[in-house]
């Protein structure tokens, strides 16, 4: 039998779908876990990326190289070493999604900002913007499909890694998995996982929906006339 | 508890170079099927927008999911993290490979065609020399990714520097736990400063930066 049909077989089953560790409980985990992890990322990364991208020069060039540095911290060990100190806190799951989610917003964030036609923003300083309304109106928008890109991008890795929180004892998706994989059942294992992919895909989706909301009118048609 | 490092020189070895292994060849490979993919995007038009698609979903797929796909074919071997590993880096070198090819200016491969190149060896002296920054920055993010992803395949059994985090955590002993992190790090800087040197030693004509 193929991943598929084990996974199948396995989600189709009522008995799966009730209960405290049933599907629809672990999937809400699931989200909880990756959108607070994904939230609290976006305070903190896309300020930084705003103001290093604003300054640009050297400290732009620095930033992609940080955050390559910082993809080589693997998540499992940073969230294995806090379990060994912390125990069952929200602080042991928390750390290790937040520090994945950032790199990729920092990236972007600071790229899109830096990446804006000094003509435009000397176009807004000329129109007597403060640097606050210059990078506020003007810069923010315009990198608003990249920052996005980097919203999206951290947004797969946290719903993906979610997975090993359960490794630790905690819910999510990942439960199936790592219980399935403790008493070498694949059904749970495979229906776990498929479950992982629809959510990471139904992110990108969301993702889809929203850069049309957000993205300024002026962007998308010069984008499509390109 | 240090004493427990040189106590356990020989299996810390092993699982650094399973660990370097499996991220080095998976990224390798990346790389290996994004040029050729990459080269064909970058003159099509109409094939880049679907495999984009296809890689971008792909890319949302959760190694560890990937993982348990592939063990019902591959099993609990390096194959298998390999191989879902490959599929990764190949996302993130693809877009980079095609974005560096399609920035290489206009006038340049003109310029090329005028002095008697021909699509071969334009490509291969002219413009992908030309896209080697962009390409290697794809790569970089492939082989640091792929050297701390390799650690998750610890979870279906493949030996990596994973062990160390399972196991320290099952013994409740940090040592153990701080040596795999410090080494993962060390592995995967060691291969970007490496990069680094390479796409220097490739495009001289670059200001160092």
């Amino acid at each position: 039998m193929s991943f598929f049909s084990y996974a199948w077989d396995w989600i189709t089953q009522s008995v799966n779908w009730h209960g405290s560790d049933g599907i629809p409980h672990q999937v809400l985990a699931h989200l909880g876990y990756s959108g607070l992890s994904l939230f609290i990322a976006a305070l903190i990364a896309v300020p930084a990326g705003v103001a290093i991208g604003h300054r640009g020069g050297r400290s732009a060039v620095a930033v992609v190289n940080v955050a390559n540095a910082w993809r080589a911290i693997p998540t499992l060990g940073l969230l294995t070493l806090l379990a060994v100190f912390l125990g069952f806190s929200a602080l042991t799951w928390l750390v290790p999604l937040v520090a994945l989610a950032i790199p990729p917003i920092l990236l972007t964030t600071c790229e899109g900002v830096a990446g804006v036609d000094p003509g435009v923003t000397d176009a807004a300083k000329g129109a007597g913007m403060t640097t606050w309304q210059q990078v506020v109106r003007v810069e923010v928008p315009i990198a608003m499909p990249l920052i996005l890109v980097g919203l999206r991008t951290s947004a797969i890795f946290v719903v993906a890694t979610a997975t090993i929180a359960a490794y630790i004892g905690l819910g999510g998706l990942g439960r199936f998995i790592i219980d399935g994989l403790a008493s070498n059942q694949y059904g749970p294992v495979a229906g776990g996982a498929l479950l992982v992919v629809i959510l990471a895909i139904l992110v990108l989706v969301l993702f889809a929906g929203i850069s049309r909301l957000v993205v300024p009118a002026g962007l998308r048609r010069q984008g499509r006339s390109e | 508890m240090w004493s427990w490092i040189p106590g356990n020189a020989s299996l810390i070895w092993h699982l650094t170079w399973e660990n370097l292994k499996l991220g080095v060849l998976s990224a390798l490979y990346g790389l290996v099927l994004s040029l050729p993919l990459g080269i064909i995007a970058a003159r099509l038009r109409w094939f880049y927008p679907p495999v984009l698609t296809v890689f971008t979903i792909l890319y949302a797929v959760p190694s560890l999911a990937l993982f348990i796909a592939l063990i019902p074919a591959f099993g609990l071997t390096d194959t298998t993290v390999i191989i879902a590993l490959t599929v990764f880096s190949l996302c993130v070198i693809l877009p980079n490979v095609v974005a560096g090819l399609r920035a290489v200016p206009a006038a340049v491969t003109q310029a090329a065609t005028a002095m008697g190149y021909g699509p071969l060896r334009r490509l291969v002296t002219v413009e992908l020399p030309l896209a080697v920054p962009v390409i290697m920055a794809g790569l970089r993010v492939g082989v640091v990714s792929s050297i701390s992803l390799a650690s998750v395949g610890q979870l279906i059994g493949v030996s990596s520097l994973g062990y160390l985090f399972i196991d320290g955590l099952q013994r409740s002993f940090p040592t153990e736990i701080y040596v795999g992190l410090v080494l993962v790090i060390v592995l995967a800087l060691v291969c970007d400063l490496i990069l680094v040197a390479v796409r220097r030693a490739l495009t001289p004509w670059l200001a160092r930066t």
